[in-house]
């Protein structure tokens, strides 16, 4: 009796589950086992507008192109316009001084070590419609719509 | 044998006493272009690709890293040569050059940057070699292609737009002292100034 149960409440798991997968919603626009034709390679944006975020604690991102822009133990060419000794001349934003401090919170004369990928958290923007639209509302709107 | 060399003597330095005056002008005349465009064919097979490359110093470090640089592979097909950047293209300066050049033969007999890890640790002050040179000339081989002249800014970025209409304008910067890296990785850039 007990196993007949069992085996009835795996069975209509197992329905349930394959009735899901036939409806979960991916950005894929095609089935499993078909291949899609890849969209066109799209441009990055190149117009120096910045964007505002697009979810809490986002890093700014890049609003130019930075093909083959050398980030590596020679040379990180982020930081020929945008460091705090660079920035006067270039007139670009500077790097946070977040950035300038070690994990324990002291201030360095150079960019420190564990920020010196930008790109690992700074990445250019694409000339693309978002297969997603994003619902994110910044505090700021969330603070005057509940005043109001 | 002293009586034939003696003879051959007389002939290569009287030559007007035992030819005629139209033969010697004629035939020096063929024989200067043969040498002189003989000589330039040579110089001009040194400039190519295949030459530089033939050396596996260049094929396997400069060369291969350009590949990926808009100077090798771009949208309109248009590329730069090693030459056309490394070599003055006027004949006296590229003369100039070919003989400096030969030290680089120098090199290549020494094995001075037979392995991956001499030329990194040389990269520096070859790279240092030609910025002096593009410096000193006003970027001169960058200048054969994108000519001031001709740029138009409103096709160009805000930012390329800027800098190009003032500091370049003016002349108080050059291609180079922005444009490093371009067409190779960089070398440490320490010490190096808009770098540290």
């Amino acid at each position: 009796m007990k196993s007949r149960i069992t085996t009835t409440v795996l069975l209509g798991l197992a329905l349930t589950a394959g009735a899901l997968a036939q409806n979960v919603a991916t950005t894929r626009d095609a089935a499993l086992d078909v291949e899609p034709n890849p969209p066109k390679i799209s441009r990055v944006e190149n117009d120096d507008v910045k964007r505002k975020r697009a979810y809490p604690m986002q890093p700014p991102t890049v609003p130019h192109k930075i093909d083959n822009y050398q980030v590596d133990t020679n040379a990180n060419k982020c930081m020929s316009c945008h460091s705090r000794r660079r920035t006067q001349e270039s007139q670009a934003p500077m790097v946070s001084v977040t950035h300038y401090m070690d994990r324990d919170g002291n201030f360095l004369a150079d960019i420190s070590a564990r920020r010196y990928f930008c790109n690992q958290c700074h990445v250019v923007q694409r000339d693309v419609d978002p297969l997603l639209d994003n619902e994110f509302e910044d505090i700021d709107e969330l603070l005057r719509a509940a005043r109001r | 044998m002293i009586e034939r060399i003696k003879r051959y003597w007389q002939a290569i330095s009287t030559p007007s006493k035992y030819y005629s005056l139209g033969f010697l002008t004629l035939g020096g005349f063929i024989m200067g272009i043969i040498f002189w465009g003989g000589f330039n064919t040579a110089m001009e097979f040194t400039n190519t690709e295949t030459f530089c490359t033939g050396c596996h110093e260049m094929r396997e470090n400069v060369y291969e890293e350009m590949q990926s640089t808009i100077h090798f592979t771009n949208r309109s097909g248009v590329r730069a040569k090693c030459s056309d950047c490394h070599v003055p293209h006027d004949w006296t300066d590229k003369i100039a050059r070919k003989m400096q050049a030969s030290k680089e033969v120098w090199g290549k007999v020494f094995g001075t940057i037979n392995t991956r890890e001499k030329f990194l640790a040389k990269r520096r002050e070859l790279a240092e070699r030609e910025w002096v040179r593009l410096k000193s000339n006003d970027s001169l081989e960058c200048r054969n292609c994108h000519d001031f002249e001709y740029m138009d800014f409103t096709w160009q970025s805000e930012r390329a737009a800027t800098q190009h209409s003032t500091a370049l304008a003016s002349g108080e910067k050059t291609c180079i002292d922005c444009h490093k890296g371009i067409a190779h990785h960089l070398p440490d850039m320490s010490g190096v100034e808009g770098w540290d």
